[in-house]
Parts: C-alpha cells; structure tokens; sequence
C-alpha cells in the first residue's frame, strides 16, 4: 500500500500546478467551513448561555397548563405548598441536578410616587437563584449584586424610563388571584441590564415580599427553574425527570406537573435550529466544492494516462490494483486539503480570537466574539472531505480499472 | 512441448457493416526458447496476432494456447493474472512509466503483479539491470535518459517476472540502426541466458535477419517460415 502511495503521489505531482490549485480549493472550502462554524458555533454558545444562565435556566417545572398561558402569569395556576415538596422531593434525589430555583412570577404596577407603569416582577430566593441561574448577577449594572428583603432589581430601560437610580424608594402594587390589591414600599438595590429574550426585561425582588404582595397565606409557586450538571445531557435528563414527574397525579389522576427544556420556553431556540441548518449548508457546499474539484481532476487524470493505463493493465496489473492507485490519487488529494485546510481553519480562529473582534446581541453589547472549534467538529469535516474525495474517485478509478488494455495502448 | 501452438486462428474486427478479416486461419508452434520474428507490410496482421498470444485480445475463431493455456478461455482477471505470470511485454514505444525511476520501473511488475518479498525484487531488479548495462542510471527518470536506454530498460522490465514468452512489437521501430541493433543483441543476450521466447515483430530487414525464425505474414495470412542460418544465436 506504501508503494501504491508513493506512485499515486508521485503522479499527483506531475501537475503541480493542477494538484496545487484542486488542494487549494478543497482546503479553502474547509477553512470556511471551519471558521463558520466555530464562529456561529461561538455565537450559538453564547446565545444559549446568556438565555439558560441569566434568566430562564436550563429547565424549568411549572403547574400543568402554566406554560400554555404563561404570558399573562397566571397567579391561579401556581404551585401549591404540597406540590412543591413533592417536586423538591424528586429534584432532592437527581444526581445530575446541580440546582434549582422555586420563583413567583406576577405582573404589578411600578410607581415612583410621580408616575406609574407596568412591570413584570420574579420572586427569588437569591442563594437558590444564583446558584441556578449564575450570570443573573453579572447583569446588575448598579448597586448591589445580590437582593434582600424588601429590595428590588429594576430593569435598566424602566430604571431610565422612570428615571429611578439605586437607593430610591419605588412602590410596587399588584393584584393577587382574589382579586385583592396590594402595595408595598421596595429600596431600589440595583438596576438590571436587559437580557435578550423572554424575561430579559423582568424586575427581581425576594420570594418572601413577593409572597407578601400577593398576601399568599401559604407560599405558592409559579415555576422551578433547573440548572443540570451536564448541558448535554439536557434531553436525557428532561425526558427522565418527565418520566418521574408524570407519576406524580392529581385526584383525578392527571399529572401534576409539566417539564420544559429552555428550547420550549424561547424563541432563541429557532434562531439555533437556523444556525444549525446554515452550518448544514456549509457543508453541503463544502462536499459540492470537493466532489466537482477532485472528480474533475481525476477525470482528466485518466483521460491523459490512457496509455499508462493500457500498459500497467498490458504487464498484468490486476483492475483492483489499478482502481487502488486512482482511488489513492483522489484520496491524497482530499486528505492534503483537509490537513491544510484544518492547519489555515486553526490559525484564521486563532486569529479572530487575538483580534478581539466585539459584537452586539440585542440589549447587550459589546459581547466578545470567542472563536472556537469542537475536536469532533474537525474530524467530521476531515472524514467528510475524505469520504467525499474517494466518492468523487471512484467512477474515474473504476473506468481506469475497466479499460481494455489494447483499446488504451492504442490510444493517441 | 511447445510454448505457442495455434490452430486455424481467426480474428475478425467489425466496422460498422463491414467485417475485415485481420488473421485469415493461421497455424503454427513456436518452440520454448526460440528468439521468433514475425514480419509482413503495415496491415499484415502482426500487431493483431502478438495481441492475440499476449492474451490482450481473443481470436474470433481457433485455438490459441500460450504455455499450455487455453488463453481464448481466460476472463478479464485472469487474462490479467496469467501475463503477469507468463508474459513479458515489450512496447514500441518504451512504455516507461514517467513517475518511476529506471529501478522502479523494472521493478513494478513484482511489486505490483507479483507481489514478491522486498528482498527478492531487490536481488532481481539488481540482476537484471546489471544484465542490461543499466545500474548506473538506476536512479535516473525515464525523461532522463535516451531512447536505446529505454527500451533497455523496457526489455529488463519484461524478463523480470522471469516470464516463458516476451513479446515485442515493433520494439525498433523508433530507435536509429545502431540503437536498434544493440537492442536486438541485448533480446538475444537474454534469450541465452534465461531461456525465455522471444517473438518480435519488425518490418526492418536488416532486424529480421537476427531471428532464428521468421514467420511472413501477408494479408493475414502465414506465407513463409524459414530458419535463418546463424540467426538468433
């Protein structure tokens, strides 16, 4: 196999500029290759990074039937003290649970004692919350990183909305599910950058004042948000944690509780089916440019060794020998692009990452694009280009190993 | 027992509606170790019957048996496995491959037909280059080196396998006189040493005369056979 190489190579170099320009091709198809997916990769990773780790967790648990109407936060469908132990109980005996967060989510009026909006608030225990969700903190542009009783996070565009800054004292009324109003008085402790997405825009204050709001005589509820050990196991460990969770039962003997991944719960999540639909382009493209480069080149390679061909078939070269040796050809053709293209993909990305380059997504800005490339990644692509380059071979090979030796020796 | 015995051998080649006869029944026996020419005008049939024993081609109709083979019988992988074990080939136009140097060349068909051990090619391809005055431009390219020397190197190529038959058409054909004459010698040199049949084809008179046998071909048909005095050997 070693020799079959060596001639394979050694007819490869005849046309140097030809092999040149062909490598050339497959190893700049691969370096975009590369480098798209690395950067929207990148780009991907910290989409879903800022979503799951700032606001909404990996999972989240909520009353069945709540997510069905949970625009309007429905205080009606919330969890009751029971159900809540039962769903802890289960989480308590997940090991690949790392954390989880019970929240009261409600939507209340904001008033400055000058003027009034709308605002929609989370209640939260901040030791559980930051354990589940650990970038919210990094989010507070002003004032303290953590919340106590009787404080409130506001969101950064209603902080300048209604020109309230840390340290103020703001109201907070809200309505709970009898219909009776509340207020009550919260120190602005921090203010909150925007986050893309839903709840980006949503205040924070302690889970206790919430339930004191809301005049709850037990605690209630809205949704349990779930941090995982492991992000790629995210669907194993949703399905099981359903599986569970199903066997919990009302009276009626319907379930209690319903399960949502992050991807069920943000819109973000079609933009990451796209991403992934885009790279699936990219190496559509990729396997187009190494398929026509390396046939075409085989191709003209067979139609000007016709009379080799005829002569090494002529001393009695077995077909599959001959076959072997244009297959070989076509294959050091795709595996150099490969190599070369992985070497240029490699330092284009290290490249983009010492350049520092900075993007904005949504509210946030100035985000740092960090360019890299999963090792799976590059051995997929490189098992592609080559799988590809023997594909793209292997007619100009077979018709090589076919030819009638007197009709190839005969040919001018 | 001879190494090449036809019998009422026919090859037909169609062209369109028209079928032209190339080898009109032809009969003969060549003897092992026998140095053979064929000779005729352009069109006589020569290129069409050393195709035919070279198992490159099958006769239309007759028997055609090559080292005690039925060769009119063998399919395409085993016409292929039996020239690399029993035929040698020398072309008209060298035939070297450009990629190999003058030692790889020779030693292609046992490494690629064959598959002989490392060290035996070695000892083989050595043997044969010393034999035919080639060692010193063992290393060279086949654009490196004359036409005299190619074909030098084309008839080591072809004794290499140690085959029972070489055949050569027209192997003189694009050398000058005395390149020529030289490479004859050399095909008669080796004859002697390894004992193997050469059958050439020529239309040079003065090449012709170095064949210890000559068989005529005109218009597809044997016309004369006469064993040369002093020919061949």
């Amino acid at each position: 196999m070693s020799k079959l190489l060596k001639i394979a190579v050694r007819n490869l170099l005849r046309y140097k500029r030809r092999t040149l320009l062909t490598t050339s091709l497959v190893m700049l198809g691969v370096v975009f290759v590369l480098v798209f997916v690395s950067l929207s990769g990148s780009f991907k990773a910290m989409m879903v990074a800022q979503i799951t780790d700032s606001m909404i967790g990996h999972l989240q648990l909520h009353r069945k039937g709540y997510v069905a109407s949970i625009d309007t936060l429905p205080q009606n469908l919330n969890m009751k003290s029971g159900a809540v132990k039962r769903l802890e109980k289960v989480l308590g005996e997940q090991p690949e649970i790392e954390a989880y967060s019970p929240r009261i989510k409600f939507g209340g009026m904001f008033s400055n004692f000058a003027e009034t909006t709308n605002i929609r608030l989370n209640g939260i225990d901040p030791e559980m919350e930051f354990e589940t969700v650990p970038l919210l903190s990094g989010r507070v542009l002003e004032g303290k990183d953590t919340i106590g009783r009787g404080e409130i996070w506001v969101p950064e565009l209603l902080a300048k909305g209604m020109k309230v800054k840390v340290g103020d004292t703001v109201v907070i009324i809200a309505t709970n599910q009898n219909g009776s109003v509340n207020g009550k008085q919260f120190l602005v402790a921090g203010v909150l950058g925007s986050a893309t997405g839903p709840g980006g825009r949503d205040g924070y204050i302690h889970i206790e004042d919430a339930a004191e709001v809301l005049r709850m005589e037990e605690p209630e509820i809205s949704e349990v948000a779930v941090r995982i050990r492991e992000f790629d196991r995210l669907g194993v460990v949703s399905g099981r944690l359903a599986a569970l969770l199903d066997k919990e039962v009302n009276q009626m003997g319907k379930p209690i509780f319903e399960v949502h991944t992050w991807e069920k719960l943000s819109p973000f999540y079609n933009i990451a089916r796209m991403i992934d639909l885009l790279t699936l382009f990219m190496k559509i493209m990729l396997i187009a440019i190494v398929l026509v480069a390396i046939m075409n080149v085989m191709i003209m390679a067979v139609y000007e060794r016709i009379r080799e061909i005829g002569t090494i078939a002529a001393i009695g070269t077995r077909p599959g020998r001959i076959l072997s040796l244009f297959l070989l050809e076509g294959l050091s053709l795709g595996v150099g692009g490969a190599i070369l293209g992985n070497l240029v993909g490699a330092a284009v990305i290290f490249g983009l990452n010492l350049s520092e380059i900075t993007y904005d997504f949504g509210q946030q800005k100035d985000l740092l694009l960090q360019a890299s490339i999963n090792p799976a990644d590059v051995l997929v692509l490189s098992a592609i280009v080559i799988v590809i380059s023997a594909v793209a071979s292997l007619q100009p090979a077979f018709k090589a190993s076919r030819m009638e030796p007197i009709k190839a020796l005969k040919h001018v | 027992m001879s190494v090449i015995v036809a019998t009422n051998l026919w090859k037909n080649y169609q062209t369109g509606d028209v079928v032209i006869q190339a080898l009109k029944g032809l009969s003969f026996e060549i003897e092992p170790a026998s140095f053979v020419s064929f000779v005729g005008p352009s069109g006589s049939g020569k290129t069409t019957l050393l195709n035919l024993i070279g198992c490159l081609d099958k006769p239309t109709e007759g028997r055609l048996e090559v080292a005690g083979i039925d060769v009119s019988a063998l399919d395409r992988r085993n016409g292929a496995a039996f020239r690399g074990d029993k035929i040698g080939f020398i072309f008209q136009d060298f035939n070297l491959l450009p990629v190999l140097t003058v030692y790889e060349n020779i030693e292609y068909p046992l490494l690629m037909v064959q598959d002989v051990p490392a060290p035996e090619r070695s000892k083989r391809v050595l043997a044969l280059l010393e034999a035919v005055g080639m060692i010193e431009q063992m290393r060279k390219f086949p654009d490196q080196i004359s036409g005299g020397q190619k074909q030098r190197v084309a008839v080591a190529r072809a004794l290499v396998t140690s085959p029972e038959l070489v055949l050569a058409d027209e192997p003189t054909a694009n050398l000058d006189h005395a390149t020529a004459y030289q490479v004859i010698e050399l095909m008669k040199k080796m004859r002697d040493t390894f004992k193997t049949t050469f059958i050439f084809s020529t239309h040079d008179p003065k090449i012709v005369s170095e064949a210890e046998t000559i068989h005529t071909l005109e218009d597809g048909m044997l016309t004369g056979t006469k064993t040369v005095a002093g020919g061949g050997k």
